[in-house]
This record gives C-alpha cells, structure tokens and sequence, in this order.
C-alpha cells in the first residue's frame, strides 16, 4: 500500500471585498490505497475547501492557492491546468456531495446523466455506455434499474438520490473517492444503507475515500484513520482506535465530550465548547482553538505548536503535549 | 403522575394535496405531556412529527381529535379565547437564520410576543424584560441593538429562545432547536434549554431524529412513522427495551462515536426508503419494511395499546417480541 495522495504544506485563501480569508492554512496529510480517511471538523474550519482543492474545483478567484502541493499519484495537482484536470475529474478522482437533489441536473434523465460521463470518460458508443449505465445503478442497488434511468431526479428520494450520486461518481472505478458529508441531509435507516453501500464498493474496488463529516458515529462507523480540523489547521491526526480512545488534543476530547452517548446518564450534563471557532478573515496567530481551550496557557496564543508525535501515526499540534509543558496530561505516555 | 398539562387525542391532521388525494400527515395519535417533563418525538423525515407538534399548539387547524389544557379542549376555543390562552404555548424552530425577522434589532425580536400581548405598561418596563431575558440565555444588554446577520447559529437560537419565553409560557414545542447547529454549539443550547427547565418549571415537546440527544433530553420518547405513534415509553425502557420492530431498527441505524463497539454491534439495517403518506392503506405503516410482518398486519392497524406499565407499542406480534418467540 503505498501514497495514493499526499497533500502537503496546502494553504488556500479567498480573495474577498473585506480582505483575505484564509481558509485553509498550510495542512499535510497523504492517503494510502484502499483506506478511508475521515476528515472531521466543525462548519468553516476548512474541510470543505481542503476537498474541493484537491478536486479543483474552487471558483479561480476569488480563491488561490497559496502555498504547497498536493500529490496524486506522483504529479502535482496544483500545477495542472484545467484541461488535464477534466481528465482526472470523474476518472480518478470522483466526488459525492451532501445534497444529491443540487448536484444532480433536476432536467436530465438519470440514465442520461450517468451516459454522459461514460462516453466522456470511455468513448463508449452510446449502447455500450447505456448498458453499462444500467450496470452502474444495479451495483448501487437501485431497484429496476432499466424503468429507473429513465426517470428524473425529483422522482427519486432523498436515499435513491444518492445512491445515484455513487454510481456517478463509480464509473470510472476512480482509485479516490471524495465523500462530502454525504449521509448529512439523510434520515438515520436510510443513512445505514448508504454507508454500508460506500463499504461494499469500497471492498470489491478497493477505492481510498476521504470522508468529510461532523458525525463522530459515522466516522466510528468507516474511518481507518482519522484528521481532525479546526481553524484551518490540523489538530490532530490518528488512527480511529487512537482518535476515540486516547484523543490527545483538547479539542479533540472536547468534541468527542459534546456527544451524547446512548449509554450516558442523563442526570450528567453535556460538556460544551464555550464560545464559537475563529474567523478566518483574521486568524490567530497563534493555536486557533486558543480562546476556548479550558486549559490554554500562554504560549498558545501567539505561537502555533508543532506536531508532536505519540505513535508512528498519531499526533497532535498542541503545547501541553510538548516535553516541556510541566504536568501534561493525566494518562500521557509520554 | 400528576395531572397531564396537555392530553393529545386521537389528533389528525390531513392535507389535502389535490386530485382527490389526501396526506394524512398526523393520523390518529394519543399521548399525555406532564408538567415539567420533556416529551422526546422522534422519526424520519415526513413521519409526521413536525406537524403535530404545530398542531398541539394549533398552528394548524386539526382534522379531528383533541387536545386538553387546562380541562379544556383547545380546539373549541373561539379566536379570542385562543389568544388569551396562546401565551402559554411556544415554538423554537429548527433553523436560526429563517426564523428571526432580518430588519428588526434583537429588542424587538424579543419584544414581539410582548408588543402582541400587551404585556407592558412603559417602554422601561419592555426593554428591562427584553434585558433580563438576554440574560437568561447567557446573551447581554449590549446584544439588544444588533441585528441578526450579526449573531452566530449558537446566537440566534439563544434569541429565538428568549422570544419563546418573553410570556413565560407554560408549554414549548421546540422542533428540531439544534439539528443545524454544530455538534459543539448543540450541547450548549441542550444545556440551557435544560437549565431553563429547571429553573422556570418549562414543560418541553422536544422534536428530533438526532435519537441519542433525544434520549439524553427527554423523560418520555414517542416515536412516529407515516403518521402513527408506534411506540412510547420512558426513554431509558425505550432505548434499552425497544419493542417495535422500527424502533429496533432505528436505534440499531444510529451510529456510535466509539469504533470498537460500533464495528461489533448487531445492526438491522432496513430495506427500502419510507413509503408515501398520500393515501395509505389501513394496516401497520411499517409493513413493508418490517422483518415480522404476517398477513394480518398487512389488514389491520394494531392497536396502540399499554403493553407494559408506561410502555405503549402498536404491534401485533408485541407479545412474541417480548417474549423472545420471534427473532
């Protein structure tokens, strides 16, 4: 298993009529084959634009990139032009979104929609490519999907939709699939189906996935590994047993404290994070989750910590992890 | 148990959508709200829970049924009678940004239910209570003149909740308060909205499909499918005691934010999406998706019957299932 992607030092900023908003600001992380990379992070904090760069697709300006690379399969992304990025959209690379009713075109026949792609991509003759479009809503486990292609998206619920999305995004066995909170606007039973249908797919093609979402059950559920955002910048980065069982950044903790579990007793009340994430317009200077940290000291302020590493694959951008922070944490192995 | 503050019954509330065709929306359901305890009402979407909760309060004119408060059937009550009785009945809503009024300052926002009732002899009077509400929702006087696209999600919900309580109501519908909020942000409304129980002695109908912050906020839970309660019970028994073959099923869809125990967990994972509420048919709404349907399911509407001291289920096979005779 080796790097499918690797994203590295990646900072994109918005150029707006205020000033500059830096949304993303100077994030690493790779994807290896086959694994599913959860990244996690509350709205604004960048996990979105951290998508949608690797995919490009961020409107030119008002955004830019400002600094870094991301690989994928070995060749920069950044420096692609548009046309050598249509080749690899769709093809391999694929996205699905949170909303299924916006991203599907509301006038086109569903079958169409998923021809397209395929004589785009293939250069199918257009039999081929409606047999294999056919082929594409069965594994997603469309019923009858000869009567389905034929239909328009609002005939479809919310569920079908995305399993619609899915086939869309799988023509291509893309080697990255880019899930944007795609189970965010689905009801709980249904969410179970989509999320199951992601693992199959994964399983029989071994497709990477980078899952963005706010669901801490969800990436529990389908996560190897787990990114944690905030502000921007990445927190802490781990696999799932090392994020959920000895989360080592305060906000981290946090986040998973503010989660009520079905096994908690209600008479506890729920630990809240006081307050609300920085604005990018202005970003700190130093850790962003400075001002709601219960246990901020202060360096934090104007000095953003490095990685500090507990395991090969798990670690965290805080002082209080430094091996000079006097009393770290209770539990520390360091 | 003491008295209930409000008893739903056999409330109904149709649509007609054209073409002769009819959504029953809310068909048929029964329940008692005691003071001081949040009823949790939880399913899907299009279940039909959003709607009997602005029905209770009669945001919507019922189809038929009833609902009692104070020993009398709202639903008679004239236009007048209504109003006077209204300021005990409130509503936060689901989303922050659509449901304050953009061009009003955040004192009047509060005012509003004020300005309506007539609740105030001086404008002193009128901008010391909106004062003193900001505070009870951790917000402060100087928010009092913003507009707002100012506020944060968090913010705006806390506005609309010191909106809901300007009349100290008795009773408040709070439909789907935090679902567009942000996981750190919703734990704070939850905290105060339960704070504000306990001090102000609320009576909360808590409306959600987040099941885990239901059963952490509510004393009793009701759940909905298609328009019909399918089952209600305390909402320890209902998470750890699920009788309904949906209810199983849905606490079995919920994910847990712990990988070990969520990868090894038994899941039932249901076939198929919810049925269309247009015109349904008279049996179980759950039917089609259900693993132990048998032909007289597909006739009759089970009853929705006390199978257990405070534990309501609308199930044929109820008894098989507790007995354990059916898997």
């Amino acid at each position: 298993m080796g790097k499918l992607l690797e994203v590295k030092d990646l900072a994109v900023s918005f150029q707006t009529y205020f000033g500059e908003v830096e949304a993303v600001r100077g994030i690493s992380f790779h994807v290896d084959r086959g694994e599913t990379v959860a990244l996690v992070g509350e709205s604004g904090c960048g996990k979105s634009v951290t998508a949608n760069s690797i995919m490009k697709l961020l409107p030119m300006p008002p955004a830019f990139y400002k600094s870094g690379q991301i690989f994928f399969e070995g060749e920069d992304i950044v420096k692609k032009s548009e046309k050598e990025m249509q080749k690899i959209r769709g093809d391999k690379i694929s996205m699905i979104f949170q909303d299924p009713m916006t991203s599907l075109n509301p006038t086109m026949k569903v079958g169409k929609q998923i021809v397209e792609g395929i004589i785009k991509h293939h250069g199918l003759s257009k039999d081929e490519a409606k047999k294999k479009a056919i082929e594409m809503l069965d594994l997603v486990a469309v019923p009858q999907p000869e009567k389905r292609a034929n239909q328009y998206p609002h005939e479809f619920s919310g569920g079908m939709r995305q399993r619609v999305m899915i086939a869309l995004a799988m023509v291509s066995n893309p080697e990255l699939l880019i899930a944007d909170e795609p189970t965010t606007a689905l009801d709980v039973t249904v969410q179970a189906q989509i999320l199951d249908l992601m693992k199959q797919i994964q399983d029989k093609y071994g497709t990477s996935i980078i899952l963005i979402t706010h669901d801490l059950g969800v990436v529990a559920d389908m996560s190897d590994r787990v990114i944690v955002m905030y502000g921007g910048k990445l927190m802490e980065e781990g696999t799932t047993h090392e994020i959920f069982k000895n989360p080592k950044h305060p906000y981290t903790r946090k986040l998973l404290d503010s989660v009520p579990r079905l096994d908690m007793d209600r008479s506890e009340s729920l630990h809240s994070i006081a307050g609300t994430p920085p604005d990018l317009y202005k970003p700190p200077k130093g850790c962003p989750f400075f001002e709601r940290c219960d246990e901020a000291m202060i360096i934090c302020k104007d000095h953003m910590p490095e990685k500090e590493y507990h395991t090969n694959s798990h670690y965290s951008c805080c002082w209080l992890n430094h091996p000079m922070a006097k009393g770290a944490t209770e539990g520390s192995e360091i | 148990m003491a008295e209930p503050l409000i008893s739903v019954r056999n409330l109904k509330k149709y649509f007609d959508v054209g073409r002769g065709k009819t959504l029953k929306a809310v068909d048929g359901i029964s329940f008692d709200i005691y003071p001081g305890e949040t009823f949790g009402l939880v399913g899907e979407s299009g279940c039909g829970k959003s709607t009997a909760g602005r029905t209770i309060i009669r945001l919507y004119e019922p189809t038929d049924g009833e609902v009692i408060f104070n020993g009398e059937n709202i639903y008679q009550l004239s236009r007048n009678e209504m109003n006077r009785i209204r300021r005990n009945f409130q509503m936060i809503f689901q989303d922050p940004y659509a449901s304050l009024n953009p061009r009003m300052p955040v004192e009047d926002i509060i005012a509003e239910p004020l300005d309506i009732h007539k609740a105030y002899k001086s404008n002193k009077e009128r901008r010391d209570r909106v004062i003193e509400l900001l505070k009870l929702v951790g917000l402060n006087e100087e928010h009092a003149q913003r507009f707002p696209h100012e506020f944060s999600g968090g913010q705006r919900q806390r506005i609309g909740i010191a909106r809901a309580l300007a009349l100290n109501p008795k009773f408040i519908v709070c439909d789907e308060p935090i679902s567009a909020l942000d996981v750190s942000i919703q734990a704070q409304i939850v905290n105060l909205l339960k704070e504000l129980q306990k001090d102000l002695g609320l009576t909360y109908l808590f409306i959600a499909h987040d099941l885990s912050m239901v059963r952490y906020i509510s004393d009793r839970v009701g759940v909905m499918y298609l328009g019909h309660m399918m089952e209600l019970a305390t909402s320890e028994e209902l998470y750890s005691e699920p009788i309904h073959p949906y209810t199983q099923a849905l606490l079995s869809a919920i994910p847990i934010p712990d990988p070990e125990v969520q990868r090894n967990r038994h899941r039932i994972i249901l076939e198929g999406d919810v049925p269309s509420p247009i015109d349904p048919e008279d049996n179980c709404r759950f039917v089609d998706r259900c693993r132990f349907a048998t032909d007289r399911c597909r006739k009759e509407v089970p009853e929705f019957r006390e199978i257990k001291k405070d534990h309501f289920v609308a199930c044929h096979r109820a008894d098989e299932i507790i007995k354990g005779t059916i898997n």
